[in-house]
């Protein structure tokens, strides 16, 4: 009854494809802006920033890079972590070894860079596909995680290559309190993520979905596979990159390359398939999911064991947790393989209706 | 010219130990074409299993002897590998036909997680031994050849061995059983087979057991070799580029892509590592499967892919 986009006639090009046509869309996305900006911010605890909000920002910003990569462009990719940690380590030596250097333009830099490695290993896709392209991603994750702990350089001569950052601002403010840092991390978040929407339903989102649906059929009708599946590589490695940079500088502060291992890879592919393959939106749900679920399940485990008067140790509660986590993927994946995006859209074509039956 | 055959001896013996982690992965794809990531938590599993009930045998049956304990042991992990495969085939195989490789992928993923938890809460988390007896000190051959001889590892000799078996056994199974026909005709086309008659359920339960004896072989050399640790999940990473390297459907693939990985990591890190800082064993054999991927993009042995508009 309230969600009907009835009466609301386009009469102009420009307001026919204007980013949310729905006026009700309009009204519910400046809410989120609202509540993101203005209420999370005065009700929240410095534990729920560092916990959850600010993992969850930069989490959702790397989801929305891989989505792009995953999700429009089809190309599965297992070396996420690489791009993180390229991102991460080149908006660090920018940083370091700059004098003077702005942290945003460090942590651009780290994008840059980290796209530029994106490209270089996204060339086998163009002659390998599906599956084996999956494997031979992973390249580029032992690539960079043997880069980083051997080339004493990029860690600047760190003993085990371990580096960190300290004195962080940006324009003059300071980014020590958890509450400038979830700040920072909306406002790149939101800007990335308003980029991204707009280049997904562009020309390039376009083609880039085309050569997802079938590459050769897209190739026939004109679209340049190489340039649709590098820029694809390009743009994802990029988002990937800054979120990389920000989650070493802004969440960890001090890091080692094994903060960008392989698991980190699985844990984003997670993210953009329980979220949703091809929709912003779902890089959100998704990362919110695989952020919540541990400290949820490491919250509520030893509560319920309490409770019902078991003994655990922490191993088993640990263990007990890797269970409950790869038990509800599969069962998520069972129940909604196409991801929270899809309950989300069912969830609309349902609020079109109500309260009536047809 | 000595060290280099040693080397390129050692790196054989340890390619046929990657093949047979490699074939796991094979066998599952080629049958239900699922990229079956759990393999590497399936050898963990396995591993755990035989190692403890080696420990318990003796413990509550009172059976000493050594041969019997490890035999009732191997025994009862496979119960167990055949437990888990009817418990993935019935829970989540089954709810996902149809469905896109990648979600499949992503469920193998859930399924590893699973597993390494539940392997961990049921058998414990500590370091345990596997024992088959095994000699571990090194021999020379060739010596009247080569001045010193070359040095050759007993434990990875016997170790190839088995695994060379192992591949016998199965490509007899697949070639002259009907089970093997009738796993063969569902890798070939599943919804042909079923239309003649082959219950698809119960291959897929058959193929991921043979997938989990494969685990539990390779769960049992490497355990004695490295120790039963949770460590062991990642052979399945190294095993991956053998599998893409020969293809992903082709079982003399895993063995031809275990070798060159195996020989390729090796003489790399001889050669080639001391310019570059060492330890780069892992990446270069992604970067070899690469190099013959662009080449052939579907592996040594894999079926030409053909796209069709």
């Amino acid at each position: 009854m309230f969600y009907r986009e009835n009466g609301q006639f386009k009469t102009s090009y420009r307001a026919d494809q204007q980013i949310f046509p729905i006026t009700q869309d309009r009204i519910a996305i400046l809410a989120l802006l609202v509540v993101a900006f203005v209420v999370v911010p005065s009700l929240a605890s410095d534990y729920m920033f560092r916990a959850i909000f600010i993992p969850f920002l930069i989490f959702s910003l790397a989801a929305v890079g891989v989505n792009i990569l995953v999700g429009y462009c089809g190309q599965i990719s297992l070396g996420s972590g690489a791009f993180m940690a390229v991102g991460a380590y080149a908006a660090y030596n920018f940083f370091v070894r700059i004098e003077g250097m702005p942290l945003v333009v460090a942590l651009i830099l780290g994008g840059v860079s980290s796209m530029l490695f994106g490209i270089v290993f996204g060339l086998p896709s163009l002659r390998v596909k599906g599956l084996y392209l999956a494997v031979a991603t992973l390249a580029a994750q032992f690539f960079a995680d043997w880069m980083f702990l051997r080339i004493q350089w990029f860690t600047n001569y760190s003993p085990s290559g371990s580096v960190s950052v300290s004195n962080l601002q940006v324009f003059g403010f300071s980014l020590e309190s958890p509450f400038a840092k979830y700040m920072f991390c909306l406002v790149l978040l939101a800007v990335i993520a308003l980029l991204a929407k707009n280049l997904v339903r562009g020309a390039v989102g376009r083609e880039w979905m085309a050569i997802r649906d079938m590459d050769v059929a897209a190739a026939v009708i004109g679209i340049r596979p190489m340039f649709a599946k590098l820029s694809a590589f390009a743009v994802s490695s990029f988002i990937v990159g800054v979120a990389g940079a920000l989650w070493a500088f802004i969440y960890l502060g001090a890091w080692e390359p094994a903060a960008f291992s392989v698991d980190q890879s699985f844990k984003l592919l997670f993210m953009v398939i329980i979220g949703g393959m091809g929709s912003i939106m779902g890089s959100f749900f998704g990362a919110a999911f695989i952020v919540v679920l541990p400290i949820f399940l490491n919250q509520f485990l030893p509560a319920l064991a309490s409770v019902l008067g078991i003994e655990i140790s922490t191993a088993g509660v640990s263990h007990a947790e890797l269970m409950i986590f790869g038990g509800l993927i599969v069962w998520f994946l069972i129940v909604e393989p196409h991801g929270l995006a899809k309950l989300w859209s069912i969830a609309k074509q349902k609020l079109r209706l109500w309260p009536f039956p047809h | 010219m000595a060290f280099f055959l040693e080397t390129l001896l050692g790196g054989l013996m340890a390619g046929m130990l990657y093949s047979l982690v490699a074939l796991g992965f094979v066998l599952i794809f080629k049958a239900s074409g699922v990229f079956n990531f759990a393999q590497g938590a399936m050898v963990l599993f396995a591993a755990l299993a035989m190692a403890r009930f080696a420990e318990w045998v003796p413990l509550y049956l009172g059976i000493e002897d050594p041969i019997i304990g490890n035999v009732l042991a191997f025994i009862g992990a496979g119960g167990v590998m055949f437990c888990v495969a009817w418990v993935i085939e019935r829970l989540v195989l089954r709810h996902l036909v149809n469905q896109e490789g990648t979600t499949l992928l992503m469920a193998t993923l859930g399924i590893t997680y699973f597993m390494e938890g539940l392997g961990q809460t049921i058998f414990g988390s500590s370091i345990y031994k596997i024992d088959i007896g095994m000699p571990k000190d090194p021999v020379m051959i060739l010596e009247s050849t080569f001045e010193g001889g070359i040095m050759i590892n007993k434990e990875d000799f016997y170790a190839a061995i088995i695994a060379a078996a192992l591949v016998a056994l199965l490509s007899v199974f697949f070639q002259k059983t009907a089970t093997g026909r009738a796993l063969r005709a569902v890798a070939d086309d599943h919804q042909a087979a079923q239309s003649i008659g082959i219950p698809l359920n119960r291959i897929w339960v058959i193929v991921w057991c043979v997938a989990g004896v494969v685990a539990l072989v390779a769960g049992m050399i490497w355990g004695s070799k490295l120790g039963v640790q949770f460590s062991l999940t990642t052979v399945a990473l190294r095993a991956l580029p053998v599998v893409i390297l020969g293809g992903l459907t082709s079982v003399p693939g895993a063995i031809v892509g275990g070798l060159i990985i195996g020989v390729g990591e090796k003489l790399s890190e001889v050669y080639l590592g001391p310019y570059v800082g060492g330890g780069i064993e892992i990446w270069f054999a992604y970067v070899l499967a690469l190099g013959f991927l662009l080449i052939r993009p579907q592996g040594l042995f894999g079926e030409k892919i053909i796209d069709r508009v």
